[in-house]
């Protein structure tokens, strides 16, 4: 009798083990699902991604409803202070200590492929919206990153090609003097000359710098016709503006190569009408995005950027991948997103590809004028939508190893 | 033909050296503010630049909320940032005069990173436009370049002010007075001038300058949190150069190192932002009161 009744509560022990082992293989590996927004909060980045990031993630969490695969889906954000140490050690912090099991934004390319090197040796998932540089999908890939909202390639071919086509076929860069600077000018000047345009000259300004004065002198006395602006924020903020005062937009046209909605909107339409710049999302684009933009700037004083949009769309692809896979281990969540098209407020018939490049259309757009604009934040005009996988590097020409061509 | 100096065109170099003399007016009337503090009140006020940034969003508060034009802006907004100084001195920096000029300098410089980090939870970081005032828009073409009307003013007003307080303070009986003020304050004291008094007005004004400053910035850069920490490096390396607290010796190298900074940005751009750090150091090296200072 009493053996009869050892057994069967030692049957019946076996099975909850069992039930609870099974559980946690198939689901969570820890009870929660962790989204970690890792940005810019403070810094020359802040406005364009940074707490509006943060506001993105709260906000796909909370259209998802909060649970996926019955457990509860946590938010924790940090600023990463654009330095690759601080984003590295607080990387390892959050997949080491807080459960973190997703990274989102990071808003340069150093700090994206500090955190990227670390998920890797983690087995981690990490989600790259704001970090331009196409090391990322290129030299640096690894399997469990996709790279979600453009890169410095899209760019380039977006405005420099269609520049070129519109009869902009001389060009003069004016090149923020680091990294980025240099590589946007590289992009932009291949895909420039490959368009049958020239490059007449450049010039590296150090940076930062406030006064473009000198270096536009220069551009205009070169005589080309386009203006290329290689490098971003408060820099391309302060060159336009200056252009405009010294009279250099009357006969020549400047190309933003790296422009944000937020940086239009601080510099005023009067002063940025009639340019041309390349933008992974617009937020007036169709009902959808519309929509999903309303309810963002209702809660952030202004409307997304293609980063903050990025962040939203990216994460709540991401829990459909982890409910679908039933399991938040990031080789199968990856193999769940890359098995699934991406249709949302962002990207139409989106796909992600080995290199872990998501492929999306772009839009080539020029800046309105003041009295085409019927309001705040309507900026810009959709000259061209540039399908994706001609926006993109293709395969053959990517250096990621993980592409099997 | 055109004529080229070391392979660049002649035009090109006048454009350039415009161009530094407007940068350098801008120097010039930062370092002047800086000097005077220095040189009358020993004190290393690093706040200076975030004082600059406050004139810049004061002039552009004061015309988005309450519609005051740039000239008023340009009246009272250094009169506001002044008092902000005053206040600074009498409620702050007064405390330390007593100690040694590092605690000055580090009072000043966390109040530059609270001010800045302030408005930078305002207003964000990517700043706010100030529109060029209607009567200053467009340029006249001298040839050689475009010249913005709004950036010749510039070059007026600023000097002017530089010029108007050289001569305050090394040609008036009062300016003789602040002088005394440095090197003797008992004594003048004794003759019942009112020393804690002239201190603090000298410091507002000083501060009052920065603010000048930032106004006149304020249609040309975006007015952002940060413009005044990109300056008041190159500023302090310009004071440094100059000598300490010397009046003269700040519009000079203010205004020269402008231009050298413009010859550089012509024959080597990369090095534009080093050049004066570079120039900063041989001085050091080879006079360390500066080009215009005493040795003490």
């Amino acid at each position: 009798m009493r053996k009869k009744l050892f057994l069967s509560v030692f049957g019946i022990g076996l099975t909850l083990v069992m039930a609870v082992c099974g559980a946690s293989a198939a689901g969570l590996s820890d009870g929660v699902l962790k989204v970690g927004v890792m940005t810019d909060m403070s810094g020359a980045y802040s406005d364009l991604s940074g707490p509006g990031s943060a506001l993105a993630a709260q906000m796909a969490i909370e259209d998802y409803g909060g649970v996926v695969l019955g457990k509860k889906i946590e938010l924790t954000s940090a600023d990463h202070q654009n330095k690759a140490d601080i984003a590295a050690n607080k990387a390892r912090e959050w997949f080491d200590a807080e459960k973190v099991d997703v990274i989102a934004d990071l808003s340069t390319s150093s700090t994206a492929l500090a955190v990227m090197e670390i998920a890797n040796q983690k087995n981690k998932v990490t989600l790259i919206s704001t970090g331009g540089s196409t090391k990322i999908t290129n030299d640096n890939c690894i399997a469990t990153n996709v790279h979600w909202t453009y890169d410095t390639y899209a760019l380039a071919v977006g405005t420099g090609k269609a520049v070129v086509a519109n009869g902009g076929d001389t060009w003069f860069f004016i090149t923020a003097d680091y990294a980025f600077g240099h590589s946007l000018e590289g992009d932009t000047a291949d895909v420039v000359t490959a368009s049958g345009g020239k490059v007449l000259g450049k010039v590296r300004a150090p940076f930062p710098n406030t006064d473009f004065s000198s270096f536009l002198l220069q551009a205009q006395a070169s005589g080309a016709k386009i203006i290329g602006l290689a490098n971003a924020g408060a820099d391309t903020i302060n060159a336009i503006k200056q252009a405009k005062e010294f009279g250099i937009t009357e006969n020549q046209t400047l190309a933003g190569l790296l422009i944000f909605i937020t940086d239009i909107n601080s510099l005023g339409l009067e002063t940025a009408q009639g340019m041309n710049l390349t933008t992974g999302f617009y937020w007036d684009r169709d009902e959808e995005s519309r929509a999903w933009s309303k309810r963002f700037q209702a809660r952030h004083k202004s409307m997304p950027t293609m980063s903050q949009a990025g962040v939203y769309s990216s994460l709540m692809h991401y829990f459909k991948a982890v409910d679908k896979a039933g399991t938040d281990e990031a080789h199968a969540v990856m193999a769940a997103m890359k098995s699934m098209p991406i249709n949302d407020m962002f990207a139409k018939n989106g796909y992600i590809r080995d290199d872990g490049r998501m492929i999306h259309d772009m839009y080539l757009v020029q800046v309105k004028k003041p009295s085409e604009s019927k309001g705040p934040w309507d900026y810009y005009k959709v000259l061209r939508t540039i399908p994706g996988d001609e926006a993109y590097i293709s395969p053959e020409k990517s250096t990621c190893k993980l592409l099997k061509k | 033909m055109m004529i080229q100096v070391f392979g660049i065109p002649i035009q090109a170099l006048l454009g350039q050296l415009l161009i530094g003399l407007i940068n350098g007016s801008f120097y010039a009337i930062l370092s002047l503010g800086l000097a005077i503090i220095f040189g009358l009140l020993n004190i290393i006020n690093f706040a200076h630049g975030a004082q600059y940034m406050l004139g810049a969003f004061f002039a552009w508060m004061s015309l988005t909320y309450l519609g005051v034009n740039y000239w008023v802006g340009l009246i009272l907004v250094p009169l506001a940032v002044g008092a902000f100084g005053i206040l600074m001195e009498r409620l702050m920096l007064r405390r330390l005069y007593h100690l040694d000029h590092l605690y000055g300098l580090l009072l000043t410089f966390g109040l530059a990173l609270i001010l800045e980090g302030l408005f930078r939870q305002l207003y964000g970081v990517s700043g706010l436009s100030y529109p060029i005032p209607d009567i200053f828009q467009g340029g006249v073409n001298l040839g050689f370049m475009f010249l913005p009307y709004y950036r010749a003013w510039v070059i007026v007003a600023s000097l002017s002010v530089c010029f108007a307080t050289w001569y305050v303070i090394e040609r008036t009986k009062l300016g003789s007075y602040l002088r005394a003020a440095t090197e003797n304050p008992e004594l003048l004291q004794a003759f019942g001038v009112n020393v804690p008094l002239m201190v603090t007005l000298t410091f507002g004004y000083g501060v009052a300058l920065a603010g000048f400053a930032g106004v006149l910035a304020a249609p040309i850069y975006q007015v952002t949190p940060v413009m005044g920490s990109n300056l008041i490096i190159v500023v302090f390396a310009v004071v440094v150069i100059g000598g300490m607290g010397s009046i003269l010796g700040s519009i000079i190298t203010g205004i020269s190192l402008g231009l050298l900074e413009g010859l550089t940005k012509v024959f080597y751009p990369e090095a534009s932002g080093v050049v004066v750090f570079v120039i900063m150091a041989l001085v050091l090296l080879t006079r360390p009161a500066g080009l215009f200072g005493r040795e003490k």
